[in-house]
C-alpha cells in the first residue's frame, strides 16, 4: 500500500509524540490532549464545512461525549479511557443520527441556528438537574489503560499518547472518507446542490451521515477531554464552546485532515500565552485573529501549506 | 387566580426585556441579513455604559430622577460611537460574503468588544441600584412590583410602535422597505442603501445599548453579560421568523410567558423550556412564526 502525504504525515506525528512525549513537561502534555479533544470536534465541523454547513452547536456532542464517559465512570465503574471515549462515540452519533433526520433538511444560517438551539436545550437541562451535578458539574475518574492504572508520572504521558493515537486513527479514516465518492460530494453539495440530486446522488443521506460522523468525532473529543480535566461542567455545551470549536475549524480551514489539528493547537497556544501575558485580553487576540483569517485567508491557514506547494509546482 | 396574575405580569416583564434587547437584531436581519452577534456586546457596552454614567450622575449629587434621562443617554451616546465605526470600519466591506460569514465576523468582533469593555471598564462589578428603588413599587394582588419594571415595558413599547410607526407609515419606512426587498434596484433608483445601512446599523445596535443600559441598576454589571443576551435573542427573533417586527414581539411574549410559568410551576425546566420552543419552532417553521414563503433560489 503507498501511502500519501497526509498519511504519512499522520503517521510521522504519531511516533513523534510517542518517542517526544516523555520529555514533555506535565502542562504541555495536558495541552497537547486538550488540543486534540479540540481538534477532533473541529475535525467533525470541517467535513460540514467543506460542504458548505456551520454547525453552532457542535457543543452539544462534546459535552454527550464528556458526559456519557463520567457517567459510566459513576454508574459502573469503568475509567478505561478507551471505553470512554467509544462511549462518547456512540452516544454522540446515536443522537446525531436522531437529529439528522431533521437537520439535513437544513442549509445555512438555519442549520447553525436549530443546531444552536439543540445545544441550548443539553445546557438547560443539565444546568437545572441536581443528579447530574447542576452547574457545578460532576467529577471524572483517572483514566486507565487496559484496567492499568499508570501512575501519576506517566499517567499524561500515556493519556496524551492514547488521545493522540485515536486522533490519528480518526484523522487517517476521514482523510480515506473524504476521498470516497460520498466524500466528494460535500465541496459539490456547496457548490449547488441541485446539480447533485440531478446526478442522481441524495445531498440529505450525504449531510446525515457527515452529521453523524461529525457528532461521533465530537463525542470522542468530549470524553477525552472529561478524562483529561477530570470534572465536566454544562458549560461544555454553551453557545461559546460551540464558538470555540468553529474558531478553530475556521482557522485551520478545510484543506487537510490535519488541519483542525493544527488549528486547535494553535488555538491552545493563543489561549495560554495570551492569557498567560495579559488575562484581559485573549479573546481580544483570538478575535483578531479571527478577523484577520476570514478576510485575509479565507481557506484557513491551511491555504498557506497549499500556495507554497502550489508555487513550487509551478 | 393571584398566582396566574402573578405568572402574568411576570411574564409580561421579562418579555418587555426580552423585547427590547432583541428587537435590534431582528431589525439588523431583516434590512441587512446579518445575524448579529456583536448585539450581546453592544447591550454589554449600553449596560456599563449606563452603570457609569448614573453612578456618575448621582455621585454628583445631581437631582436622581433625572439619573433615567443618564441612563438613557448613555445607551445613545455608546451606540453612536461604537456602531458607525463598527459598520463604516469593517462589515461594509462583508456585504458581499456569506451570511455565515458575516456571522463569524460578528463573532470575532463579539470577542474583541468582550475584552474592550474589561480594557476600558475593568472586570470588577458595578453596581447603580438606585434608580431601582426611587420609584417605589405597584401592588397586583398581594404582590408587589418595583415600578422601574414598569420603564422597561414602556421602553418596549415605545420602540415596537415607533419602529412599526416608521416602517409603515413614513417615506423613510417604505424607502427602507424599498431596500430590504431589493438593496441593487432601490441603489439604482437613487436611494442611499449605504447611508440606510449605516442607520440601521446603529439604531439597532443603540436598542441593544438601551436594554443593557436599562437593565444595569437591576443587576450587577460585570464582565460576560452580554453572552446571554446573544442567544436568548436568538431564540426571540428566531422563534417569531428573523427579520420581522411582530415576530419579534410575539417571540418575546411567547419566550416571556412560557419562562415565567416555568419558574412557577417547574423551576427545573426554566431554560430548557426557551431553547424547547425554539427548536420546536425551527422544526415546523423554519423560518419562524411571523415569515413569508421564501422563493426558491436557483
Amino acid at each position: 500500500m503507498k501511502l500519501d502525504r497526509t498519511q504519512l504525515a499522520l503517521i510521522a506525528i504519531l511516533v513523534a509524540v510517542a518517542a517526544g512525549g516523555p520529555f514533555l513537561p506535565k502542562w504541555a502534555l495536558f495541552l497537547l490532549t486538550i488540543a486534540v479533544a479540540k481538534g477532533l470536534v473541529a475535525l467533525g465541523l470541517m467535513l460540514l464545512l467543506r460542504a458548505g454547513l456551520v454547525s453552532f452547536g457542535q457543543a452539544l456532542y462534546y459535552c454527550l461525549g464528556a458526559y456519557a464517559a463520567g457517567g459510566i465512570g459513576r454508574a459502573f465503574g469503568i475509567s478505561d479511557i478507551f471505553v470512554q471515549m467509544l462511549t462518547g462515540a456512540v452516544v454522540a452519533a446515536f443522537f446525531a443520527w436522531l437529529f439528522g433526520f431533521l437537520l439535513a433538511r437544513y442549509r445555512g444560517i438555519f442549520f447553525g441556528l436549530l443546531s444552536l438551539a439543540l445545544s441550548m436545550i443539553l445546557y438547560g437541562l443539565i444546568v437545572k438537574n441536581e443528579a447530574l451535578g447542576s452547574t457545578d458539574g460532576i467529577n471524572v475518574l483517572p483514566s486507565t489503560l487496559f484496567g492499568i492504572r499508570p501512575g501519576e508520572a506517566t499517567l499524561r504521558y500515556a493519556v496524551a499518547l492514547a488521545a493522540v493515537g485515536v486522533a490519528v486513527l480518526a484523522a487517517l479514516l476521514v482523510h480515506r472518507y473524504m476521498n470516497t465518492p460520498q466524500g466528494q460530494l460535500a465541496p459539490a453539495i456547496k457548490d449547488n446542490e441541485i446539480r447533485v440530486e440531478y446526478m442522481g446522488a441524495s445531498v440529505q443521506q450525504a449531510i446525515h451521515v457527515m452529521y453523524v460522523i461529525a457528532a461521533a468525532l465530537a463525542g470522542i473529543g468530549g470524553a477525552l477531554a472529561a478524562t483529561a480535566v477530570g470534572h465536566i461542567d454544562p458549560d461544555m455545551a454553551y453557545w461559546t464552546s460551540s464558538g470555540e470549536f468553529i474558531f478553530i475549524t475556521i482557522l485551520a480551514g478545510t484543506g487537510s485532515a490535519i488541519a483542525p489539528f493544527l488549528g486547535a493547537v494553535i488555538f491552545g497556544i493563543i489561549h495560554t500565552v495570551a492569557y498567560d501575558v495579559s488575562p484581559n485580553t485573549w479573546q481580544l487576540t483570538l478575535g483578531l485573529s479571527l478577523l484577520v483569517v476570514i478576510v485575509f485567508l479565507p481557506e484557513g491557514l491551511w491555504s498557506l501549506f497549499k500556495r507554497r506547494a502550489a508555487r513550487k509546482a509551478a | 387566580m393571584e398566582h396566574i396574575a402573578a405568572v402574568l405580569v411576570d411574564g409580561i416583564i421579562y418579555a418587555a426585556w426580552l423585547f427590547v434587547a432583541a428587537v435590534g437584531m431582528t431589525l439588523i436581519y431583516g434590512v441587512m441579513k446579518i445575524v448579529n452577534i456583536t448585539h450581546g456586546s453592544f447591550y454589554a457596552l449600553g449596560a456599563y455604559a449606563g452603570a457609569s454614567m448614573a453612578g456618575a450622575w448621582l455621585a454628583r449629587g445631581y437631582p436622581p430622577m433625572l439619573s433615567y434621562a443618564a441612563l438613557l443617554a448613555a445607551g445613545v451616546v455608546v451606540a453612536l460611537v461604537v456602531a458607525p465605526l463598527i459598520e463604516r470600519g469593517l462589515l461594509r466591506f462583508m456585504y458581499a460574503k456569506d451570511e455565515v460569514v458575516i456571522l463569524l465576523i460578528t463573532y470575532a468582533l463579539f470577542l474583541v468588544l468582550e475584552d474592550v469593555i474589561k480594557l476600558v471598564w475593568g472586570v470588577d462589578p458595578y453596581f447603580i441600584a438606585e434608580p431601582y428603588g426611587l420609584l417605589g413599587s405597584f401592588e397586583v394582588g398581594s404582590l408587589s412590583y418595583p415600578t422601574y419594571n414598569l420603564i422597561l415595558v414602556g421602553l418596549a413599547l415605545v420602540s415596537g410602535a415607533g419602529l412599526a410607526w416608521m416602517l409603515n407609515r413614513t417615506r423613510t419606512g417604505k424607502l427602507l422597505r424599498a431596500v430590504i426587498h431589493d438593496p441593487q434596484v432601490s441603489s439604482a433608483m437613487g436611494v442611499n442603501v449605504d447611508r440606510f445601512y449605516l442607520v440601521t446599523f446603529t439604531f439597532g445596535s443603540m436598542l441593544a445599548a438601551l436594554g443593557g443600559a436599562f437593565t444595569a441598576p437591576t443587576v450587577s454589571v460585570v464582565p460576560g453579560l452580554g453572552v446571554e443576551v446573544v442567544v436568548l435573542s436568538f431564540a426571540v427573533v428566531v422563534i417569531g421568523g428573523l427579520g420581522s417586527l411582530p415576530g419579534a414581539a410575539l417571540g418575546a411574549l411567547i419566550v416571556g410567558l412560557v419562562r415565567s410559568l416555568s419558574i412557577h410551576y417547574l423551576p427545573q425546566v426554566e431554560l430548557f423550556v426557551i431553547y424547547f420552543v425554539m427548536a420546536l419552532v425551527l422544526a415546523v417553521r423554519p423560518r419562524g412564526l411571523f415569515s413569508l414563503a421564501e422563493a426558491r433560489k436557483i
